[in-house]
């Protein structure tokens, strides 16, 4: 629809162009040498008022429209995009270039929506503009028409040309930006660290090495990228001054009145200049068919977790145990398996804790608990049901989760509480916060439950924001809850009242609790060990 | 609300804008360059429809085809040159852009330097310096965007306008208002009704922003709670957000585009009628009239960029005065005049070092003294908020004590220059940094000679020997953007490893137990303790202490304050501090 609103409004404004020159090479040729006073081409003038006043408006509705559509265009597919990893690779999220993703949908989307609102309307002018001059242009000068039909596919040629090379250069240095840009931003980011170490200084050379490196090799590729423009340049004003000579020798041989030759030699900058434009805005163009590139790369990645066609009514962990059998699991693109071959059982009601040294895959198996990710062979099973058979959304309505290091989302206390069951009543709220012994913090705030969290904002303690994630845990009171260290990075006596509400959680639930403090694993029925891949230890059963 | 989001002056602004600029002066002279070809193309390409026009009047008159002659040469010869002129102005300021960009990075990062970790104390999250670095970016199209096109569009006005003025003084004036009102009113009244919608759209843009980091850090929370179709519609409203704060800006450029045509237009219209009146007169020579009216639709070339320019004069006033803002921190501690050189083999002491923040009333640290004699082992504990982390930053120079001092050798280590300092004095700091690249590289950081060899072996001095070896790549494996690819515990050791391998008199570990468990904590503090083969002073930070029993000395901190000092055995017996926390444990 935006396209057709291009279309109308080119061909209007290629016609005002025509009429311009025409009136423009009348009034002209009227007083030279024809000698009119101001007077008697006053007629034409204000005609010529009347059509730079509709080019003017044609000219606002191209720009404005254009924007305005190019942002609808944008707007949804950021929303597919976000919606999509969301769905498919909601644990992936955290381990991939996180920033890359960010990047693409804002600033990457940016450029699509440039794409969208400059490069297709002037693709639109570039094709109608040259169309309509030709028609006014071929009955009136067979010799002009015919020079402007040449330089034309010259023009053409060349502009796809340095639209190729236009794309592999600003590929080139959309990859090199982006990587220098993460570069600076390391280096600020570990700034501290380069300091400690008494590296500061090297890194400022580093910085100036990598850039002046850059610089360089970028500058052998534009020398060449450019040429293309140069001849397309080159064609362009050629082109002009060849019309110029050619109606310069009929106007001599009286083959061509003059008013006509003045409207000809105008046209013939305008036929160029849509051309040029589009050449001009070639790198939105690249910018933003990369950018839409790396969209359907990030839509096409396979989902971390599979949803089955005709999925099976959720198990309730409450009915029957929580089985992995041989489970195994390499995260992709390294070689071995982090998990060779699980197994494990947590009863209904069981509380049961798995420990074993740092990187041995305990969350990994926590995540694969929580049908974030899919296992490599092996079976999952709850009552019986094999869970890669049940939609991931709806066993999770059975999971209470708190991660190792929790996210706490801009919004209120209440909010974030909230996240697991957004329609509980402030009694449960306020239940939950006792028992995850967040009442403390709550009653020390002004605002209580209702303090707004966030960037600039008050910010929590990892203590704190451990105990909300816990308090999310028990208001959303699910049979089977998974706690990953919930104490690491607790001080003692923090960590004693999280052992506390541990204790009260585990009351009539499963708990699968991933641990490395003894004190807390102690008070677990049973503990495990993972190490190398495997349970190498059931001997903790009582 | 942080300072970072209240709105800037205009001074500060502008002021910020013309330090900036400063930055790149060296560039000066490529810049007047650009310059020069730029409005050299522009020219080129008016003056050949000029000439055109001149060429077709006189041709007009059916003259002997010779006397065209030079007239078609000429423009022949223009078509060149703006070809020519054209593809160097690109090269010369493309080349230009990327030394911008470079200076730009390495003086701010140098302006960075000295306020890390201390003077950034508040403003200290990724998202700042995130920010920091994309102002940095944005900065680079200062000299070539924003204010390369005004210069040039001025350099060729004044030229046409004078040529013009020769022959019809009257096309001149009207030529020179048409420009400023294209060129100089319309982007300026668009800026300024572009401005407040602007301003609405930055802060739209960063919560748009801020949204989708929060989305990507919790979406597997968001997904384990069933929640992701929320967040999505959280998005979704941010970014309608955005999109209307961006709709003014649409009208306002479509506006724009328009009134610019209608200028255009009507300089065209009313040098026509003047350039009639004049030929109608005699005051012209009517072979220059088409010349003069072609000369006036070409010269809008010349101000197309401008509104584009002043949108981003204005960007870059903005990064400016937000870079500002980062940079200006006072500077927490400096150098001295003349460093006095660092003394060989002795003794680390704190002398009743005091530290009072500004932003807090009670006292970080009270009268703390300690001496870490070469060789020792010496454990700092206690309850995070205690100020361990404190006294590690003050033996770096991170910060200066408010009142006692630190000594090294006997001489206060203010005498020394905080380079040489903190190669004698390595921190490995609890939040140690994984740069994105390799094991080795991250290791090597610490020393810079070091072997592949030595690098394994301090690895597995930090319990790691039996990963790496696991891992197909070995050392040369890359960690992941900021270490995202390897565990926490593995982090820490990684950062161990570092301490190790420094070639330091003495070596501050801050927490380096903090992602392990128990038995992994345990295990290494008692290798600490027990191998003293490495010569150098330990000083270990740590809120877990079993496996402490074989240092020289444990000091227990609690509220800024010493609180019980002495050997494990003892504290232990003592039943104090220590004895508690051990409990607890």
């Amino acid at each position: 629809m935006p396209l057709l609103g291009a279309v109308v409004l080119g061909v209007v404004t290629s016609l005002l162009v025509v009429a311009q020159a025409v009136l423009l090479g009348r009034v002209i040729a009227g007083a030279f040498p024809g000698g009119k006073g101001l007077s008697e081409v006053s007629g034409e003038l204000w005609i010529l008022v009347a059509v730079v006043a509709a080019r003017a408006f044609c000219a606002f509705g191209f720009e404005t429209s254009g924007r305005l559509g190019a942002r609808r265009v944008v707007g949804e597919l950021r929303a597919s995009l976000t919606a999509h990893m969301l769905d498919t690779r909601p644990a992936g999220l955290r381990s991939q270039r996180a920033g890359e993703l960010v990047t693409n949908a804002v600033q990457g989307l940016s450029s699509l929506e440039a794409y969208f609102a400059r490069y297709l309307p002037q693709l639109v002018l570039a094709v109608v503009v040259p169309i309509v001059i030709m028609i006014y242009v071929f009955p009136q000068d067979l010799a002009a028409g015919t020079i402007l039909l040449v330089t034309l596919p010259i023009i053409t040629l060349f502009m796809v040309l340095i639209g190729l090379a236009a794309r592999t250069a600003t590929e080139r240095r959309w990859r090199t930006l982006s990587l220098l840009s993460a570069h600076f931003l390391d280096a600020v980011k570990g700034l501290q660290t380069l300091k400690a170490n008494d590296r500061a200084q090297r890194q400022v050379e580093s910085l100036r090495e990598t850039g002046e490196q850059y610089r360089s090799e970028t500058m052998v590729t534009l020398r060449i990228a450019f040429l293309s423009s140069l001849v397309l340049e080159l064609a362009a004003m050629m082109g002009t001054a060849l019309v110029a000579a050619t109606v310069a020798i009929q106007l001599i041989n009286a083959e061509l009145n003059f008013a006509t030759a003045l409207a000809v030699l105008l046209l013939a900058p305008e036929l160029y200049l849509p051309i040029r434009m589009v050449g001009q805005q070639f790198h939105a163009s690249t910018d933003g068919l990369t950018a839409a590139q790396q969209c359907f790369e990030l839509l096409d990645t396979p989902a971390a977790v599979g949803v089955p066609a005709v999925p099976l009514p959720s198990p309730d962990p409450r009915n029957g145990p929580v089985v992995l059998e041989t489970v195994r699991f390499a995260y992709e693109g390294r070689g071995e398996a982090v998990l060779e071959s699980v197994n494990l059982t947590i009863d209904p009601g069981e509380q049961l804790a798995l420990v074993g040294p740092s990187g041995q895959g305990k969350s990994t198996v926590a995540a694969l608990i929580l049908r974030l990710l899919d296992p490599n062979a092996g079976r999952m099973l709850c009552n019986g049901v094999n869970l890669l058979d049940v939609d991931p959304k709806q066993w999770r309505k059975q999971l209470a989760w708190v991660p190792q290091r929790p996210t706490l989302f801009s919004g209120t206390l209440s909010e974030n509480i909230r996240l697991g069951r957004p329609e509980a009543d402030d009694t449960a709220l306020l239940a939950a916060c006792a028992d995850a012994g967040l009442e403390r913090l709550v009653d020390s705030l002004p605002e209580g439950l209702e303090t707004p969290l966030g960037e600039g904002q008050r910010t929590l303690s990892a203590g704190e924001t451990q105990r909300v994630a816990l308090a999310r845990a028990f208001l959303r009171d699910a049979p089977f809850v998974i706690l990953d260290e919930p104490t690491a990075h607790l001080d003692a006596e923090s960590s004693a009242a999280v052992g506390d509400a541990i204790a009260r959680l585990s009351v009539s639930r499963s708990v699968l609790l991933i641990v490395h403090r003894p004190a807390l694993a102690a008070a677990a029925d049973r503990i495990v060990t993972l190490r190398g891949g495997v349970i190498v230890d059931g001997k903790g059963e009582r | 609300m942080t300072t970072t989001q209240s709105p800037v002056s205009k001074a500060d602004r502008w002021g910020a804008l013309e330090r900036a600029a400063r930055l790149v002066r060296p560039r000066r002279g490529q810049l007047v360059l650009s310059i020069v070809l730029g409005a050299g193309a522009i020219l080129a390409a008016v003056a050949l429809l000029a000439v055109a026009g001149v060429l077709i009047s006189k041709a007009a008159l059916r003259p002997q085809i010779l006397t065209l002659a030079l007239f078609t040469v000429g423009v022949r010869a223009l078509a060149i040159a703006r070809a020519l002129l054209r593809y160097c102005e690109r090269l010369v300021s493309h080349d230009l852009a990327f030394r911008v960009l470079a200076d730009l990075r390495v003086r701010f990062f140098e302006r960075l330097i000295p306020l890390v970790p201390e003077g950034l104390r508040g403003i200290r999250s990724g998202d700042v310096l995130s920010r920091f670095v994309g102002d940095v970016d944005t900065l680079q199209d200062l000299y070539l965007r924003a204010l390369g096109p005004p210069l040039i569009a001025l350099l060729a006005i004044v030229v046409l306008a004078g040529a013009v003025a020769i022959v019809l003084p009257a096309a001149a004036a009207v030529l020179v208002v048409a420009m400023l009102f294209a060129g100089l009113l319309l982007p300026v009244i668009a800026a300024r009704a572009g401005r407040s919608s602007g301003l609405r759209e930055a802060p739209a843009r960063a919560q748009l922003s801020s949204e989708l980091v929060e989305l990507v850090s919790g979406a597997a929370e968001l997904a384990v709670y069933g929640r992701e179709q929320q967040w999505a519609e959280r998005l979704e409203s941010a970014d309608s957000q955005l999109a209307a704060t961006e709709r003014p800006g649409a009208w306002i450029s479509g506006i724009t585009s328009g009134v610019g045509v209608a200028i255009g237009g009507a300089a065209m219209v009313a040098v026509a009628a003047i350039g009639v009146q004049a030929t109608a007169s005699g005051q012209l020579d009517g072979v220059l009239l088409a010349g003069i009216v072609f000369l006036t639709i070409g010269a809008f070339e010349a101000v197309v960029g401008l509104p584009d320019a002043a949108q981003r004069l204005t960007a870059c006033a903005q990064a400016a005065a937000r870079l500002e803002r980062v940079t200006e921190a006072p500077i927490p501690v400096s150098d001295p005049p003349i460093p006095v050189p660092v003394p060989e083999g002795g003794s680390l002491t704190f002398e009743n070092v005091s530290v009072v923040f500004d932003d807090r009333e009670q006292a970080a640290l009270r009268d703390v003294s300690a001496a870490l004699a070469p060789g020792s082992r010496i454990a700092l504990v206690g309850a995070s908020g205690a100020g361990k982390t404190t006294l590690a930053s003050c033996a770096v120079r991170f910060l200066d004590p408010s009142s006692g001092r630190v000594t090294l050798g006997g001489t206060d280590i203010r005498e020394l220059s905080q380079d040489a300092l903190r190669s004698a004095v390595r921190l490995v700091s609890q939040e140690a940094y994984l740069f994105t690249t390799t094991i080795a590289q991250n290791v090597r950081l610490a020393a810079p000679e070091a072997s592949d060899e030595q690098i394994i072996a301090a690895l597995s001095r930090a319990g790691l020997g039996a990963w790496i070896a696991s891992l197909p790549e070995g050392i040369e494996t890359l960690v992941g953007e900021e270490g995202a690819e390897v565990s926490g515990g593995q982090r820490g050791r990684i950062a161990l490893a570092r301490g190790l391998i420094a070639q330091s008199q003495i070596v501050i570990l801050d927490e380096p137990t903090a992602n392990l468990d128990a038995a992994g904590a345990r295990d290494l503090l008692s290798a600490i303790g027990s191998e003293r083969s490495d010569p150098r002073a330990m000083l270990v930070i740590t809120h877990t202490v079993e496996g402490l029993d074989q240092f020289d000395e444990i000091i227990v901190l609690d509220a800024g304050a010493i609180v019980e000092r002495g050997t494990w055995g003892d504290l232990i017996a003592s039943d104090g501090a220590l004895a508690r926390l051990s409990a607890a444990a």
